[in-house]
């Protein structure tokens, strides 16, 4: 059975984050004021074929440590997509 | 007459001007495709620059996988010579043959300028040939140049003299002012500064020809 998987990659903390920076910086310009800690980052979505949800789940961290984040700046978190 | 084989991936660009300044300095060029699975018994690699599989997910994050890789790797670890100029340095980190990574430069802006580098180590096979201390004009031309690694990575680098190249006013944020690290043994190397566009004076600097000269002239050469 097929899955829907969603992966997010975001930078580690500690590391620096300059889109995450500029976009916190413009956002009091637009009335949005008390928004902080603001982080950019990358979100992946797939259907894996698998005998259950968590053997979707374990597949897609193991191909987002291998491919989809690079682990010495990002992390990176699967979670099941079911509807959404 | 040591031969130099300068890795294509689809996406690199800088490739001719590695292949020439490697002639240049007296040295073979070679092109190796990246489907290639080995290296011709090259006594050096180049990985050059540009935007190897069109840095889709991160530079130098697919690059890695193209089977050419396995071979680098390989001879990287017989102490084979390995230079990544740029998206090659990139390639490189991604690979897990240097340490750190490369993200986006601080001010997110496209940097194509003249840069100072000073020479930190001689212990590469790059900076062999140079002198430590020493000044180096040497274009920059990189979104992604800024070098970022934790606290233990930067203490190793330090502690086993990996830091290569530094730059004199850093462009890009990059952690320590690091323009050019290399392993532990000094035989691979990347650095996000181009010494094959530092060639020649009458096109801007002559700069980068001691450290391609130190390269060409007696890689490690494992086979």
């Amino acid at each position: 059975m097929n899955y829907p998987v969603v992966v997010e990659v975001t930078l580690r903390d500690g590391i620096a984050d300059p889109e995450g920076a500029t976009i916190e910086k413009a956002l009091p310009a637009l009335g949005f004021t008390g928004v902080a800690r603001v982080r950019a980052g990358k979100s992946f979505r797939m259907e894996i074929d698998a005998v259950d949800e968590s053997a979707a789940l374990e597949k897609a961290t193991a191909l987002a440590e291998r491919l989809l984040s690079n682990p010495v700046i990002e992390n990176a978190v699967a979670r099941s997509a079911v509807g959404s | 007459m040591a031969r130099i084989g300068v890795v294509v991936f689809p996406g690199s660009n800088c490739e001719y001007d590695a292949f020439s300044a490697v002639t240049s300095l007296g040295a073979q060029a070679q092109f190796i495709w990246h489907s290639q699975t080995d290296l011709d018994g090259v006594d050096g690699v180049i990985l050059p620059g540009g935007f190897a599989h069109g840095d889709y997910l991160r530079p130098g994050a697919l690059a890695r996988f193209s089977p050419v890789m396995e071979a680098v790797a390989t001879f990287a670890r017989a102490g084979g010579a390995v230079l990544g100029i740029c998206n090659g340095f990139q390639v490189l980190t991604e690979a897990g043959l240097l340490p750190g990574a490369l993200q986006k430069n601080r001010g997110l802006t496209f940097l194509c300028q003249p840069t100072t580098v000073i020479v930190e180590s001689t212990n590469s096979v790059l900076t062999r040939g140079a002198t430590q201390g020493e000044e180096l004009v040497i274009p920059i031309n990189h979104f992604s140049g800024s070098y970022t690694c934790d606290d233990a990575t930067l203490a190793s680098l330090e502690a086993n003299n990996q830091i290569v190249l530094r730059y004199k006013d850093n462009p890009n944020g990059s952690r320590a002012d690091i323009a050019g690290v290399s392993n532990v043994d000094g035989n691979v190397v990347g650095l996000m500064p181009h010494p094959e566009r530092a060639m020649s004076t009458l096109l801007g600097s002559a700069d980068g020809r001691v450290l391609l000269e130190g390269f060409v002239h007696a890689p490690v050469g494992a086979r």
